[in-house]
Order: structure tokens, then sequence, then C-alpha cells
């Protein structure tokens, strides 16, 4: 691997990036810089704030790879899914089932890790197979199905054998061990606090980092280009002779794949799963991510994950504040949360269909007139 | 056992009906998912509710048949027209800014209100179920061994009059006249002088007094409802409307007379099918089955012609 692209702190390709460039830091600094800064953020935040923004921290870095995950199958294939979050929920049962005391065996958190990966993308070629050469809409509504049908299911599987546990969840679920330590725990070192939200935050900030230089790789392989192709014009790419149908269901085994990757450790990290955590919310939220960061844009996406995971948590704040001005407390400040996702959504996609960070080029994709039947017959 | 599952499913049916027809007429013109379809429906619900219980505090129980009708008449005139300048608030907000635009990004504003709205219902009415008033006197027909309550019977009886309204009013209208041309051909109807934004105004506002109607029925016929059911109701009047073949309105109301026929069915012998494996709460489950198996084998439904475009 080259010096410039494989770094930790600059997986996007250091001289490549559009805004790498425009600073004069040399690439080494700002390498050293960002590990700094992902080292200490932790202790930081723990000592300035408390340690339950330590916690929100590693959900934001958790639903950065969700969110990264879910942008290989809209940002770079041009699918939307919106059952996104079935495959989530497939890679956390899978942890859940296999290591807890629900069927009493406990497999390693490392090796359930690619395990739940895998189980999401089959997961997700298999019902990818049967709808992806349906128009996209329709596809969308399908995974929308798809999503609420998982749910269902894990809702139920607890009668007449009892599987899932219903709608009370599976609970102890093991954590993960690094050479006969527990993850989950916290540790004095040098007389040094390490709780272990910092711990997870270090692991999935890892796994994070990972899964962007992948993707990053990925996007700009051959079956990167090829997904960019499909989504600008389908009907250029197969002229050209790409294999739509295939590629289709890479994009979506790949993001699946992400999502059970990223149910495994969200499992592992609260020790509890239970259906609540999958609804078509989260589905929602994730796609809001991927659309406000910018779609197709990985830091745009990672950006756009960070962002809408801490600015919900302080809407707490909101009740206190209504308290002291109105005297009494309207409405839940948590509960706020769909609704601000949701005006976001509209609002970027109606005025920046780019996102934050997201090009141009992107801009006249979202936004050029629509190739369909209808405009189609007209002759536009 | 069959006869009652018949019932019951053409209840469900009438209901899935009117919500495909609402669903279908705006496809049929944009060729747009409209997402939020369900949650006017839902907003239908609860409108209703709340209105009646307004107008119940003013009147008391009421003591004969004939208030209690005139009580849920004005009901569900107010639910249906809210309902429509809901229709009409939406198009505006979510679809007309995106007219020219790729079909996702519609799709994402259309389900972006459609969570605004839902979750804008559940800070007004709450996470709960909340009841339906009890209108109607308990009991209603028995047909053989099949039941069929009050709230059933006025459903059974009004959608397909409205059916029959909707019929004329799209073939004797101007209006209607003019939203079946815009469906034909857009471009074609706006060069012929026809004012498509209207048109398509009047679409959502059809549609969405449609979905209102339907709300408030089923609120009635369940006796609760939840700022959650909009979901479902939007996920069965896309299943409906495909097995009919989408944008085509006499499919619709086939196609949601038969989904509810299935599910009804489905439901009702599911656990002797499985062995007492599945039961009721898998109801949901059939109209994806149906939805997925249309959409792979039979793309235009039953009565469309046009087939889907495919990749």
């Amino acid at each position: 691997m080259s010096e410039h692209s494989s770094a930790a702190g600059a997986p996007f390709g250091a001289t490549r990036s559009p805004h790498g460039t425009r600073l004069a830091v040399p690439p080494n600094w700002r390498r050293a810089a960002a590990t700094l800064a992902i080292l200490g953020a932790p202790f930081l935040v723990g000592s300035l704030l408390g340690n339950y923004w330590v916690r929100v921290m590693d959900m934001a870095a958790l639903y950065v790879i969700l969110a990264l995950g879910l942008n290989v199958v809209v940002g770079m294939a041009g699918l939307l899914d919106l059952g996104y979050v079935a495959f989530y929920a497939v890679g956390a049962y899978t942890m859940a089932l296999l290591s807890s005391p629900q069927l009493g065996v406990h497999y390693s958190f490392w090796l359930l890790l690619p395990v739940a990966g895998v189980l999401a993308a089959i997961a997700g070629v298999a019902l990818g197979y049967p709808v992806l050469r349906l128009r996209s809409d329709y596809l969308a509504m399908v995974t929308l199905a798809f999503g609420e049908i998982v749910r269902i299911f894990l809702n139920n599987l607890d009668t007449p054998i009892n599987i899932t546990n219903g709608p009370m969840g599976i609970s102890g679920i093991s954590p993960p061990y690094l050479l006969g330590y527990s993850l989950k725990r916290n540790y004095e070192l040098f007389g040094v606090e390490l709780t272990y939200t910092a711990i997870f935050w270090y692991l999935i900030v890892a796994l994070g980092l990972a899964t962007a230089f992948l993707l990053g790789r990925l996007r700009d392989s051959r079956i990167g280009w090829a997904w960019g192709a499909i989504r600008e014009d389908e009907l250029a790419a197969r002229t050209s002779g790409i294999d739509i149908r295939r590629l289709k269901l890479y994009a979506f085994g790949t993001g699946a794949f992400f999502a059970g990757f990223a149910g495994c450790i969200f499992a592992s990290f609260q020790g509890f799963v239970s259906p609540e955590s999958f609804t078509l919310f989260e589905s929602i939220a994730v796609l809001c991510m991927v659309v406000l960061g910018g779609i197709g844009s990985l830091p745009g996406v990672a950006v756009g994950a960070a962002v809408l995971t801490v600015l919900p948590e302080s809407l707490r704040g909101l009740n206190d504040l209504q308290q002291a001005l109105l005297g009494r407390q309207y409405v839940n400040g948590t509960d706020l949360r769909m609704v601000i996702y949701s005006v976001l959504l509209l609002l970027v996609i109606i005025f920046r269909p780019q996102g934050l960070l997201g090009s141009e080029q992107r801009r006249r994709e979202l936004t050029a007139g629509r190739i369909d039947s209808r405009v189609g017959r007209a002759g536009r | 056992m069959i006869g009652q599952q018949l019932v019951n499913g053409l209840v469900l049916g009438c209901i899935y009906a009117m919500l495909a027809l609402g669903f279908s007429m705006v496809f049929g013109i944009l060729r747009l998912i409209n997402f939020a379809h369900g949650e006017v429906f839902m907003i239908g619900a609860m409108v209703s509710i709340t209105v009646l219980n307004l107008l119940l505090a003013k009147t008391g129980q009421p003591v004969s048949l004939l208030v209690a009708g005139g009580l849920l008449l004005v009901t569900t005139v107010a639910a249906g027209l809210s309902c429509g300048v809901l229709g009409i608030a939406l198009e505006r907000v979510a679809y007309r800014p995106l007219r020219r635009a790729p079909v996702l990004a519609p799709l994402i504003s259309a389900i972006a209100a459609s969570i605004f709205l839902q979750n804008v219902a559940m800070l007004v009415w709450g996470r709960q179920y909340i009841a339906f008033p009890s209108i109607l006197p308990s009991g209603g027909i028995q047909i053989g061994e099949a039941a069929i309550s009050w709230p059933g019977v006025l459903i059974v009886v009004v959608s397909p009059m409205l059916m029959v309204a909707l019929n004329q009013f799209m073939k004797r209208t101007t209006i209607g006249k003019s939203m079946r041309a815009t469906a034909e051909d857009l471009e074609v109807a706006a060069y012929m002088g026809i004012d498509t934004d209207r048109v398509i105004v009047a679409a959502f506002f059809v549609g969405s007094v449609l979905a209102g109607v339907a709300g408030t029925l089923v609120s009635l016929y369940i006796g609760a409802t939840n700022y959650f059911i909009g979901f479902f109701a939007i996920m069965k009047a896309f299943a409906a409307a495909v097995l009919g073949g989408v944008g085509n309105l006499t499919g619709a109301v086939l196609g949601g007379l038969l989904l509810g026929l299935i599910e009804s069915f489905a439901i009702g012998f599911l656990p002797d099918l499985t062995w007492g494996f599945m039961g009721t709460q898998y109801k949901d489950i059939f109209a994806f089955i149906v939805l997925v198996v249309f959409l792979i084998f039979r793309p235009s439904g039953l009565l469309g012609e046009q087939a889907s475009e495919r990749a």
C-alpha cells in the first residue's frame, strides 16, 4: 500500500482529496494530529461532559459504519434501500444468539464479527435477487416492507419455540475479549481510568476506519466505477457491457455486510438486543445521515452520521429549557428526534440534494430531468 | 368459518380498495409513490376521533340511531375534508418542488413528510391506542353463520357508494375527464390546454378525502387507532394497487378487495397450515408476499396493460 492512501486518519487518500490539497500542512502532521484527536477524544469528552457523552460518541461511530454501508447501496449504486435496519438486526441477533445464555453458546466476538457480516450479506442477496430488476421506487417499497417483516419475526419467534425471546429481547450478550481481557470493563492503567466506553470508542473507530478504507478502495475499483455508471445511466451502463443485475447484487450484499458488521458490534456493546432497536425509524435515520452528509461522499456520510447522532442527544437539554421558560414541560425533547430528522431530510432533498459535502456532479444527478417512462414517452 | 372469513375479508377489502384508489390516482398521473398516503389515512382516523369526542361533549351520548348517524356523517365529512386539505399541503411541500427530479428524490421527500406526520401525531395524540367513542349499537347482522358488526355493515355499504361516485366523477365532470387525460399522457394533456397542476392538486385532494373517510370507518370498525397505522396502510395500499395494476382505478378496487380476502383467509387458516407455529401476529406479511410475487411474475398486475419499467 502506498504512503498516501493507507494510514489511519486519512483513509480517503490524502493527495487526491479535494480538501487535502488546500491545506499546507504536511500529510504526516495531519495524520498525527488526527490520531492524537482520536486517542484523546474519550478522555477529553469524558472529563469535560461525563461518561454519558463518550457513550454517545461510541454510538456516533457505530452509526458512521452503518451509514457508510448504506452509502454503498444508496450513494454508490443509486438504489434506495429502506429496510437497511433489517440487516443490522441480522448482525445483532447473530451475535446475540451465538454468544449469550439464550441458546447457551458463547462464540468469540472476533469470530462472529465476519460471520454476522456474511449472514447479513446473504440475507441482502437473497432479498435482492428477485427484486433488483424492479423500478427503483418499487425496490424501495419492497425493502421497506422486508424490514418490517424481519421485525415481525423477531417479535414473534418466541413461540412455540423460543428463539429470539420476542419483545423482551436477549440480554447477557458476551463482550469482546482481547488476550483474555474483557473489553467491557473499566480498567486502571498507570493511574488513569480507562472506561469501557473509551475502549469501545477505540474498537469502533478502528473498525470504522477499516470500513472507510475498504469502501474508499471499493469506490475507486472497477466495481465502484460500474456502480457509478449504473447510477448515472443504467441503459448506457448496460450497453457498455456491465452486468447490471450482478453489480446491483454486489452493492446490496456489500451494504448488508457492513450493516451486519455494525449490528454485531452493537449487540456486544449494549449486551442486550430487542426488536425495538430495529424499527423503520432506524432505517430512516440512517438514510437521513447519508442524505444530509452528501449521498455518495464518504467524508460527508461520516459527518452526517456523527452530527445526527449527537444532535438528538442535545435535545435532552430542551426539557430543562421548557421548564425554565414555560414553567412546564410540553414535549419530551427526545421525542423530537424523528421530527427533526424528517424536517432536515425534507429540506436537504429539496434545497440541497447533494447534502452538506456532496459534489456539484451529484447535485446535477439528483436534480436533472427525470428519466422515466413518462418523460421518455413525451420525447424529452 | 369460511363464511366469517369471507365477510371479514370483504370489510377489510373495502378499506384497502379505498386506500388503493387514492394511491393509484396519484400514481397514475405522476408515476410517483405517494408514500404519505398512509399518514393521511392515519390523520383521518385521529381527526375523526377528536371531532366526534368534541361533538359528543356538546350533545351527550346520542339517544336515537338517527342522531348517531348524523354525528357520524359530520365526523366523516370533517375528517375527509381535513385530509383533503392535508393532501394538497403535502403536494405543495413534498412533491411539487421535486416534480422534475429523478424518481427517488420525491420518494425520499414523501417519506420525510410521512415520518414527520407520524411523529407529530405521536406528540399530539400520544403513543397509546386511543379509543373511538362507542356510538353505534353493539351487535350487527347475522348472515348464516357469519356475523358482521354495524360498523362493518357501514363500511360495506358506504365504500361501494363512494366508488360509484368516484367513477361518475371521473366519467362525467370536466375535472374528472382532465384527470383521465392527464393520467394518459401529462405532456399531451398540457398541450391540449389542461391545467395539469390543477389536475394534480385535485387528484391529491380526492385521494386524500377517500383516505380520510377510510380512516374514519376503520377506527369506527376496530374501535381504536394509533399513530403507527399509516405505515401498514401504505404498504397494503401499495400491495393492493400492484395486485390490481398500478395506476388503474378499477384494478385498485379489485386489488383491494382481493388483498382483503387473501389476508382474511390466510389469517384464518394459517394456524392450521403451520401446525400452530404461526398465528394472527403474522397477518401483515401476506401483503408483502402478494407484493413480491406480483412484482416478480406479473408487474403489470391483474388489469394493468403497461408493463413495469424493467432494468
